[in-house]
């Protein structure tokens, strides 16, 4: 018995490679949210995750072997995503791990797997506390949450006389930072905050903080939303009658049609949402993955959640990265991701700054106009179309 | 005004939460049963509603003629199909099974309708009535008049029919009830069955306020449990009183300091209640006494 836990302690500990045979497929452990408080965002990450595996078995897969994914879905659960990686690890002994949906999943997991000496490459996980970790091991594809506004900050101080604000966000790891990094450079920039509601990740009644924002008459909201509240708090700002000049959401008006559906198509004009990513980028093997998405998944390009691309990405760093050290080993490829190395993405250039956020990252600032999720910002990447500077009152079309 | 916009708020989202809730104390009060599948069975009445007016283009108001006969009749297929078949430990087993049946619809929800989140999005969702500075959501207020037309049908059925008394009799002793002729089975078959019809009005209102998808239900039911126990277990009257208090404390507190301690708040309150009155607001002595 003791000699059975010794050595499954010693295969485990020191099992940074994978066991799987070096002509086999390639096994990827992957946990997603597939119910629970993230599963509409976890499908769209086993997607994205799907679509790059097909992509990339259409090319020559990892080493010139297949990519089998390993998927289990974790609940949106903290305690079950630990349990999902360390299972992937020491039972399913998968050759490498990339991350699951949010920061409040990517943190311990990237911590058990720091424990077994895996490397997580992951793209939907970049709140602070993830990276304030101190771990070496976890790798950011995608811009970190407090950069993912501050395209929009910047366009507003620039752009706008100072003017009351009025924020709100869930009390989430990724969301609140998103928040507050806006409103930190806004309030350098002579912003003053009319409001700032934090409200917890169970609420379901949005209308106390929609009517406390409504009645600080502050002509921008910025709220860090999921898409359930983000579509929430404007069905409440609309029967309040209140239309600020300037609404960002920091989730959900990035969900396409379902954002669409949820509020009206009349209500969407003029509404900002920070995201990493576009359809129409012109970024390495973009147009090649939204095609393959649209082949496997249907739908329309512009109803593509970001979460398939950040997901997409992070499997793209790791088929160059495992690509360049020709191995499967984790501690490599861990040495080759810290070495200053930029790599190509969907979302743009990758570089990892020393505790693993992409300090190549640039966050794009989209608008809906016309019933359409329209790249605005920022100005001189792309092509991007011309900002719609006040958002016109409710219901005053698509 | 701001506070006074807060208690109207709370009032009004707290009347449909009562609908919800009220279907949950009534099981509890009958058949002892905590039945934890309330949650989803809300979501599963907000999907029925989302299904025929996406689909029929019925309004979901008027959709209840159909999803409240249909959710009835669920709920006397649960009982006589699994609450019924049950020996032994019958309150613990019915409470596994009662899981066992929201785990089931949770999954089959997920199968037909995805994870994707949907919500009934009606003309009237975002329309609202001024009164003064004073805002008054349309849905919440149909909403509203509506939990207090079928909770007050619900009253006068408990208390004022042959039914109501039986099933009164039932809850204050199922076996005298049965020595006295009462067929018990039906009563407690009823009971879930008006219980599960009242979360197909609830969930109706949910899916017009709450975009949703089936995990939705996890946040809810925790809320329902603890309406349940502050209006106390079995009062319909208990639940509306509680479901009213947490949702104006809640407001209130979101409001003049934070929304994260409107919940905490309400425990607080809730904590209090119960130390001077341990059966809740309106609990079982009291219902007993009516």
């Amino acid at each position: 018995m003791v000699a059975a836990l010794v050595a499954a302690a010693c295969g485990s500990s020191g099992s940074s490679s994978g066991s799987g045979n070096s002509s086999g497929p390639i096994t990827i452990g992957i946990s997603v949210s597939l119910s629970g408080d993230f599963s509409g965002d976890g499908l769209a990450t086993k997607q994205g995750y799907e679509t790059w595996a097909a992509y990339q078995n259409a090319h020559g897969g990892i080493l010139g072997r297949k990519i089998k994914l390993d998927i289990l879905s974790d609940g949106s659960s903290p305690t079950q995503v630990v349990t999902n990686y360390q299972k992937l690890i020491t039972v399913s002994h998968v050759n490498f791990v990339v991350g699951p949906y949010s920061t409040l999943l990517t943190k311990p997991a990237s911590a058990i797997a720091n424990r077994y000496g895996f490397v997580m490459i992951e793209g939907i996980g970049g709140g602070p506390s993830v990276f304030q970790q101190g771990l070496k091991n976890v790798f950011d594809v995608s811009a970190s949450a407090k950069f993912q506004m501050i395209t929009f900050a910047k366009w507003l101080a620039a752009n706008h006389k100072p003017e009351k604000v009025a924020y709100a966000s869930m009390t989430d790891p990724f969301l609140q930072p998103e928040l507050d990094g806006a409103r930190s450079y806004l309030t350098a920039h002579g912003f003053p905050s009319a409001v700032y509601k934090l409200y917890p990740l169970e609420t379901t009644d949005y209308t106390p903080i929609a009517s406390a924002i409504a009645a600080s008459k502050a002509q921008v909201v910025v709220l860090g939303t999921m898409p359930p509240d983000g579509y929430a708090f404007i069905q409440d700002l609309i029967q309040d009658k209140y239309s600020p000049q300037v609404l960002a959401e920091a989730s959900g008006p990035d969900q396409g049609a379902a954002f669409v559906k949820a509020v009206g198509a009349s209500n969407t004009s003029g509404i900002m949402v920070p995201n990493t990513w576009f359809p129409g980028s012109t970024f390495y093997q973009n147009a090649a993955m939204v095609q393959l998405y649209l082949k496997m998944f249907g739908g329309t390009a512009n109803n593509i959640s970001a979460d398939v691309a950040e997901a997409f990405s992070a499997g793209e760093v790791l088929t160059q990265a495992a690509d360049h050290i020709k191995s499967t080993s984790n501690s490599k490829l861990e040495s080759y991701l810290h070495s200053n190395v930029t790599f190509q993405s969907v979302q743009g250039p990758v570089k990892f700054l020393p505790d693993g956020e992409n300090g190549a990252a640039t966050p794009f600032m989209f608008q809906w106009q016309q019933g359409t999720l329209q790249d605005v910002l920022p100005a001189g990447v792309g092509s991007p179309k011309p900002v719609m500077a006040v958002k016109p009152a409710w219901g005053a079309g698509a | 005004m701001l506070v006074l916009q807060a208690i109207i708020d709370g009032v009004l989202v707290g009347g449909f939460y009562a609908l919800m809730a009220g279907g949950l104390t009534l099981v509890f009060g009958v058949m002892e049963i905590v039945n934890f599948a309330q949650g989803i069975l809300v979501v599963l009445g907000a999907y029925l509603s989302y299904a025929l007016y996406s689909h029929l283009s019925i309004d979901p108001f008027l959709g209840l003629v159909i999803t409240v006969p249909a959710m009835f009749l669920i709920g006397i297929a649960v009982y006589w199909s699994m609450i019924k078949p049950i020996k032994q430990e019958r309150v613990i087993m019915s409470l596994l099974v009662m899981f066992a049946v929201g785990t089931v619809i949770e999954g089959v929800l997920d199968l037909i309708f995805t994870s994707n989140l949907v919500e009934i999005h009606t003309s009237y969702v975002n329309t609202s009535v001024s009164v003064g500075r004073l805002i008054f959501p349309d849905v919440y207020l149909f909403a509203f008049a509506m939990s207090i037309l079928l909770l007050g049908g619900t009253y006068y059925l408990l208390y004022r029919t042959r039914f109501g008394r039986s099933l009164r009799a039932t809850m204050q002793n199922p076996t005298a009830a049965r020595l006295v002729g009462i067929n018990t089975d039906w009563v407690s078959a009823f009971t879930l069955g008006i219980g599960v019809a009242l979360a197909a009005a609830g969930g109706m209102v949910f899916g017009q306020t709450n975009s949703f998808d089936a995990a939705s239900s996890y946040d809810l039911i925790s809320r329902l449990l603890a309406i349940v126990i502050l209006g106390g277990f079995g009062s319909l009257g208990g639940a509306l009183i509680a479901s009213i208090l947490m949702l104006v404390i809640q407001d209130v507190v979101a409001v003049v300091w934070s929304p994260t301690w409107g919940q905490t708040t309400f425990y607080i309150v809730l904590v209090l209640v119960l130390l001077l009155r341990p059966q809740g607001l309106l609990g079982r002595k009291a219902v007993r006494a009516q």
